[in-house]
């Protein structure tokens, strides 16, 4: 019984400073005379663009996936004089839903999930709140106020196949994805198929970090660098990753496998990695990224939002209006640049259709 | 003795105040670490928004979280009576939730019985994943512990499989999440916000107070005198306290373990049912993972008894909540993990000190009763 008395107490004082500070709230509230019936967006009007947007599991700093958003958001703030809120959910992902709600209720609007996990938590939230604008990143649109943002992944990646394919001397290359499921099986299918294009007897080697729904797969470094080494002990010589911060872990395999004979590269994923990532040892061995602008689909829903656009759409973005592609820095694909040029021209006009399933 | 019971709850009590200010020192220097100030790290913690609306909202986020904690702690504490430690709470909820959900979809009944149904199934799917490790240990002598945490990644991933797979509903063009089939609305179990109406409070806005609050409470309570007063809460706390002496007196432990296995996974089988019948309506990708493994703090905390688990239950939501809030005040998430660590930490600590105290104190009391009459005897 010790431990009911101790926690009653405890509790004793949590609840007491917890009605304490509601009833502050609600005295501030009555004294400026806030309305508790209506929602949370004429305030947010008045005090200009304010918008929220949370982050799938990795949250800020990931330097690919969530950080290429950022990269939209912050773009916002400077060109469009916006107030920013980024949130990250634990660990666990347990909290998307609870993070886009309390971002409408502190009077965000509008609204930005990053990832396609934030599906299902988008079309409830943004039904509840049916007055303010949701955007969600990887999934089309599911509600009359809800644009989508996808982007043609697979397209990209075939591109990086055929670099892939050019560039190794072994024949062997390999695709690491975090998270088991059909949104990073369009970088897999497209990377076969662009590889297998090139090179029809090349071998390619697919792993994945974590079976679906477990999203911690996106953010486990360690993983990553056990499935890359694994790799590059099978004779593999080039890996694409697609595993968000996970993909570091990539990164450091590759600096390691270089210390035991070179001509060893990693492929990057969303942001231009070699950039983005601050140890120069792995700037050097990420030979391309395959560039996936969520920074543009961000920064362009808020710029439309402002101008007045409403959602019930979705915006592709695919090789046609660049919103995926190969990065250049570093010039280690110069040399295979122009077979990929030929690709993406054959892509662009539908010449090649790449395939989104494996 | 009365002298003596009041002496151990004032050092509960200094034990519990102890425990909470140290782990808010601790929290505080990893504030400062992360680069913020602990006042305002404080304040955000007990924002609970401007209007009566956000207020009961934000209760209605601290309430959603802490019910389904709240079962998986009473999952964990009935093993943990007996000393069965049942790490497999973790996966024996996937099942059950993943084999609920998927016959809840197919059915087609009246609302209260197709509740029913479904809460039925999610226990018998989460005390028969139990049964394994029970009767694993109870056979072969195998170690609870490891075969519950390698059942946690066979239920993960087979549950990853299944989802996509043979249990898969249908999928709109373009979407990448899955999820079994859609709960009908006679399954949906309704909102809880008449609560907030006796409390004079405004209903929250969206989903709303998750109807099986009210479910938890009655299992919380038919779990207590289940503990309290039948003679299988007896045998159990006999079997936890000496197995020998159990035994000796007519207890079997291999009934016991079973059972206590078996009513431990069936409790884990309702853990996620708060969300499947209150908003997700399906077991798919949103699903959360993770509320076994934190039962265990959970139960830790509470000290296995129903009462403390859903105090322990409800400040660990009060501090999940939080994460939001001091994201605006611009301090890391991480902080909230970084308090819930030390705030369990301190707890136990406490809990050993005091313990350790209070049987001192009994100790030198149970001397001094002894010595006095001799003295007086001499003296006289």
């Amino acid at each position: 019984m010790g431990g009911v008395t101790l926690l009653r107490n405890k509790f004793g004082k949590l609840a007491v400073s917890t009605l304490a500070g509601a009833m502050l709230m609600v005295t501030a509230a009555c004294g400026g005379g806030t309305d508790s019936g209506t929602a949370a967006s004429p305030e947010a009007s008045k005090s200009g663009l304010k918008v929220g947007l949370a982050f799938d599991v990795g949250g800020r700093g990931d330097k690919s996936f969530n950080d290429s958003a950022y990269a939209g958001l912050e773009r916002a703030q400077k060109e469009l004089g916006a107030e920013i809120k980024d949130l990250s959910p634990a660990g666990d992902g347990s909290n998307r839903g609870a993070l886009l709600e309390q971002l409408a209720q502190a009077g965000y609007n509008p609204i930005i999930g990053i990832g396609f996990a934030y599906e299902a938590d988008v079309k409830k939230v943004a039904a509840e709140y049916p007055d303010l604008q949701f955007a969600i990143v990887d999934s089309g649109s599911s509600g009359p106020n809800v644009t989508g943002l996808t982007f043609a992944e697979h397209q990209g990646s075939y591109l990086a196949g055929v670099a892939a394919a050019l560039k190794s001397k072994s024949g062997h290359i390999g695709f690491v994805g975090g998270v088991k499921g059909a949104l990073i099986e369009k970088f897999e299918a497209g990377f076969v198929a662009g590889a297998k294009a090139t090179k029809p007897d090349i071998k390619i080697a697919s792993e994945y970090l974590a079976p679906e729904g477990q999203f911690d797969g996106f953010k486990a470094p360690e993983k990553g660098k056990a499935e890359a080494e694994k790799m590059f002990q099978d004779g593999v010589d080039i890996v694409y990753h697609a595993a968000g911060d996970s993909g570091v872990g990539v990164f450091q395999a590759t600096v390691e496998a270089n210390k035991n004979g070179g001509g060893k590269w990693a492929i990057g994923v969303d942001s231009d990695q070699a950039l983005t990532i601050k140890e120069a040892d792995q700037q050097k061995i990420i030979m391309t990224s395959m560039l996936k602008r969520v920074d543009n689909g961000v920064y362009e829903f808020i710029k439309a939002f402002k101008d007045g656009a409403k959602g019930g759409q979705t915006v592709a973005y695919d090789l046609k209006v660049d919103g995926v592609g190969l990065s250049t820095t570093g010039d280690h694909i110069s040399d295979v640049q122009a077979k990929v040029d030929e690709a993406k021209a054959k892509i662009v006009s539908g010449e090649i259709t790449v395939p989104d399933k494996p | 003795m009365k002298d003596g019971a009041l002496q151990r709850t004032l050092l509960t009590l200094a034990g519990a105040v102890v425990a909470v200010l140290l782990a808010f020192v601790v929290s505080s220097a990893a504030i400062i670490v992360a680069g913020a100030d602990p006042g305002t790290a404080l304040l955000a913690m007990f924002d609970f928004g401007a209007t009566d609306i956000a207020v009961s909202s934000s209760i209605a986020l601290i309430l959603n979280r802490a019910v389904p904690l709240f079962i998986a702690g009473l999952a964990v504490a009935i093993g943990f009576r007996m000393n069965l430690f049942n790490i497999g709470v973790e996966g024996q909820y996937r099942v059950a939730a993943l084999t609920a959900a998927f016959v809840g979809g197919q059915l087609a009944l009246p609302a209260p019985v197709h509740l029913t149904v479904i809460i039925v199934v999610a226990m018998v799917a989460g005390g028969l994943y139990a049964l394994i490790p029970a009767l694993l240990k109870v056979y072969r002598g195998v170690n609870e512990v490891i075969s519950t945490i390698m059942l946690n990644f066979i239920a993960l991933s087979m549950a990853a499989y299944l989802v996509r797979g043979p249990l898969s509903g249908p999928r709109d063009e373009g979407q990448l999440t899955t999820s079994t089939t859609p709960l009908p609305e006679s399954a949906q179990l309704p909102n809880a916000n008449f609560l907030f109406d006796l409390f004079g409070m405004p209903a929250p806005r969206g989903a709303g107070l998750w109807g099986f609050i009210i479910v938890a409470v009655v299992v919380g309570v038919v779990i207590w005198a289940l503990l309290s007063f039948t003679r299988f809460g007896f045998e159990l706390k006999a079997s936890g306290l000496n197995a020998t002496a159990a035994l000796a007196s007519g207890v079997n432990p291999k009934t016991m373990v079973i059972s206590a296995m078996v009513l431990s996974g069936a409790i884990a089988g309702l853990i996620s049912m708060p969300e499947i019948l209150g908003r997700s309506f399906a077991y798919g990708t949103g699903f959360t993972p993770g509320l076994g493994f934190l039962g265990i703090a959970v139960a830790l905390l509470g000290r296995n008894q129903p009462v403390g688990i859903a105090l322990a239950a409800l400040l660990f939501g009060f501090l999940d909540r939080a994460s939001a809030p001091l994201q605006f005040a611009d301090i890391p998430p991480s902080v909230v993990t970084i308090i819930q660590g030390s705030i369990v930490l301190m707890v136990v600590i406490a809990n050993e000190v005091t313990r350790r105290i209070a049987l001192r104190w009994e100790e030198r009391r149970a001397a001094a009763r002894l010595a006095v009459p001799v003295k007086t005897g001499a003296t006289a």
